[in-house]
């Protein structure tokens, strides 16, 4: 799988941000994107591009497209029209399989409340995302995860016994598990107070910045600006 | 991680379904396992007991009693019928082999039978130790009566009037000569001795054996047996003996077109086929183990519906964790599987805790009533038909998942996601 040469080129977590090797391939790479949807255009999108390490803000109001934006990039909603290339592989014409795998190796998704598999502990929830792409992680590797997120304590515990907040951070660090290229959230922050807020952006930035991973957040919650250099707004389409 | 592990983990997740689920399963699966489990050793005890026994002839009356008196030893006998009566078969071309036999006391509730040393190489029983009788008043124990009775051989024993604590026959003691090696059959539970053993036992005057006494010893003359004892025995005479019943073997199969014919145009005579009185007797007990069986895949079904309904609704439930997974790498087809394979854990922990509990139920069932243990029921065996309950219940526990895993297949993550 390309992706995970890329990923192992690149080496694991903890290296120093060096110069991208191939400096030519974008983390995301969108070309004449559209979404129609009962023949309204909810999405269009000429040309548009994340650079590797690069953290990009899609902002607009409710309806603009963010969340069917970032399944795009997730190859989890096909696009009507156009091309979608993640560290440089063209995931829209993937057959499906090929698709989620890649997704899984090469994509983390956080969402606003849509957390963790309920039947599984903290520690078997990180494990679940090794595990579907065929991949063994070390339970050393994944308490390291946990312990980047303030969690290590909490490995046994069920998501019921979990705050929202802890919640949030135990799927940032599923969402890491396969060291992505690429670090997809949905509104992560909106259903959190200030101090949470703040701490998952931060902890966003530090772990995607970590292992070179680019981030997209998408997201109406203005407290999250400061933290990102790119932004893509994005209107009410008509 | 695997998919065991996931699918465990949804299981005990969903703790009281499961047990639920679990525990209905089991008492399907146990009650269809017990009824095929008794009636499997049912029908292999009558098959072994009526083995080597073509046709039954005793006194007129209900076939199925004379071959349940005469083979199973369970009903009284139709009556007696004269040894010079049945002698014609013993001698007719179309038989191989014919055995009389004449039921007589009893010891400690075993019954005396007085037969033929024919009678136990016609039935493949072996003796453990001694040897077979020769003379009047010797007998040859069954293995379960030496055991039960503590008696071996040498020993000497009195025979009891009746099979329950009648008048004993304390002038006529038997003297034990051998033991029989086990055999499974009802010969375990029988005491062997010569027919003029039982015929001079009972030449006392008694109501039921009364046409029994041999001819020329009217019934008047019995005062003067009892007080010779000893000299009756040259006095006893096989003419006008008589007889229980005569166990027939037939030469060729052409026998059981002509003899059953031939003996029931005589007086007094009936003929009765254990196959096919055992197939009648069968058929009435299957009629009630059919209804317990129907019973038991009742309750499997609605086991089954259980599961269907509780992995449907799980489903339900579980949309947004399939969604989590699918957006972490898993394939349809992995979702697909681990509803696939809860299910046959499920089926598969009902299937093996039924089996449990069927064979348990069944060998506590025969520790608990004598009757059911004498008929040879154990818990310890397997019978054949157990073993397509496994395909069964393992297919029911897929068929059941199948319709929330194809829409667990359909699932539209773009939407579930943003419905979350």
């Amino acid at each position: 799988m390309l992706g995970r040469e890329a990923a192992s080129r690149e080496g694991g977590g903890g290296v120093p941000p060096s110069p991208p090797a191939v400096a030519t391939v974008d983390a995301v790479r969108v070309r004449g994107l559209s979404l129609l949807r009962n023949g309204r255009t909810v999405l269009a999108l000429a040309d548009w591009s994340v650079p590797v390490n690069g953290r990009c803000l899609i902002a607009g109001p409710s309806g603009s497209g963010k969340t069917s934006l970032l399944q795009i990039l997730a190859g989890i909603l096909p696009p009507t029209t156009g091309t979608v290339e993640i560290a440089g592989r063209e995931i829209t014409s993937m057959p499906e399989a090929a698709r989620d795998r890649f997704r899984g190796r090469t994509i983390g998704f956080v969402f606003q409340t849509l957390h963790l598999v309920r039947a599984l502990s903290v520690l078997d929830n990180l494990r679940l995302a090794a595990f579907v792409v065929g991949e063994r992680r070390s339970d050393a590797e994944l308490h390291q995860l946990l312990r980047a997120v303030g969690l290590e304590d909490r490995a046994r515990a069920r998501p019921f016994e979990l705050s929202q907040g802890e919640a949030q951070r135990v799927a940032i660090a599923r969402a890491l598990v396969n060291r992505p290229r690429l670090l997809l959230a949905d509104e992560p922050t909106s259903a959190l107070d200030d101090a949470n807020a703040q701490r998952i952006a931060e902890l966003l930035v530090a772990r995607t910045a970590e292992i070179e991973a680019a981030l997209v957040v998408a997201t109406h919650d203005a407290r999250l600006s400061p933290w990102f250099e790119q932004k893509l707004e994005l209107g009410r389409s008509s | 991680m695997n998919i065991v592990r996931l699918a465990l983990a949804y299981l005990r997740y969903r703790l009281a379904t499961t047990s639920l689920n679990i525990l209905l399963l089991v008492f399907g699966v146990a009650t269809i396992a017990t009824v095929v489990i008794v009636a499997h050793q049912i029908r292999e005890r009558v098959s072994r007991e009526i083995a080597g026994i073509d046709l039954v002839v005793g006194a007129e009356g209900s076939p199925l009693q004379l071959i349940l008196a005469a083979v199973f030893q369970i009903d009284a006998p139709t009556g007696n019928i004269p040894l010079a009566e049945a002698e014609f078969l013993r001698r007719h071309p179309l038989v191989a082999s014919a055995v009389p036999i004449a039921m007589g006391d009893s010891v400690s509730g075993f019954r005396i039978i007085g037969t033929e040393p024919a009678l136990l190489s016609e039935r493949n029983a072996r003796l453990a130790r001694g040897r077979l009788w020769e003379r009047a008043m010797e007998a040859v124990l069954g293995a379960q009566v030496a055991r039960a009775t503590g008696l071996d051989v040498g020993a000497s024993f009195v025979g009891v009037h009746g099979l329950h604590g009648g008048l004993a026959h304390a002038e006529h003691p038997y003297t034990v000569v051998g033991v029989l090696a086990p055999t499974g059959t009802v010969l375990d539970r029988l005491v062997f001795t010569s027919l003029e053993s039982v015929w001079l036992v009972h030449e006392r005057p008694r109501p039921s054996v009364a046409r029994g006494a041999p001819a020329e010893h009217e019934h008047e003359e019995h005062h003067e047996h009892e007080e010779h004892p000893a000299s009756s025995e040259k006095r006893i005479s096989r003419e006008g003996a008589e007889i229980t019943a005569l166990f027939v073997r037939y030469r060729s199969p052409l026998a059981a077109v002509q003899l059953p014919r031939l003996v029931n145009e005589r007086p007094n005579l009936q003929a009765a086929s254990p196959a096919l009185e055992a197939a009648r007797l069968l058929a009435i007990l299957g009629f009630g183990l059919d209804t317990l069986r129907l019973f038991g895949v009742v309750v499997t079904a609605v086991a089954a519906l259980s599961v269907l309904v509780a992995l449907a609704h799980a489903l339900e439930e579980r949309r947004a964790d399939i969604a989590i997974m699918r957006v972490l790498g898993a394939t349809r087809g992995l979702v697909v599987r681990e509803l696939l394979l809860e299910a046959l854990l499920l089926g598969a922990a009902g299937l093996v805790l039924g089996l449990a509990l069927a064979h348990l139920s069944v060998e506590l069932l025969a520790r608990s009533f004598r009757q059911v243990h004498e008929a040879g029921i154990t818990g310890g065996t397997i019978a054949p038909e157990e073993l397509w309950l496994v395909p069964a219940v393992l297919a029911l526990g897929v068929l059941a998942a199948l319709f929330p895993a194809v829409r667990a297949y359909r699932l539209d993550l773009a939407s579930t996601l943003a419905r979350a």
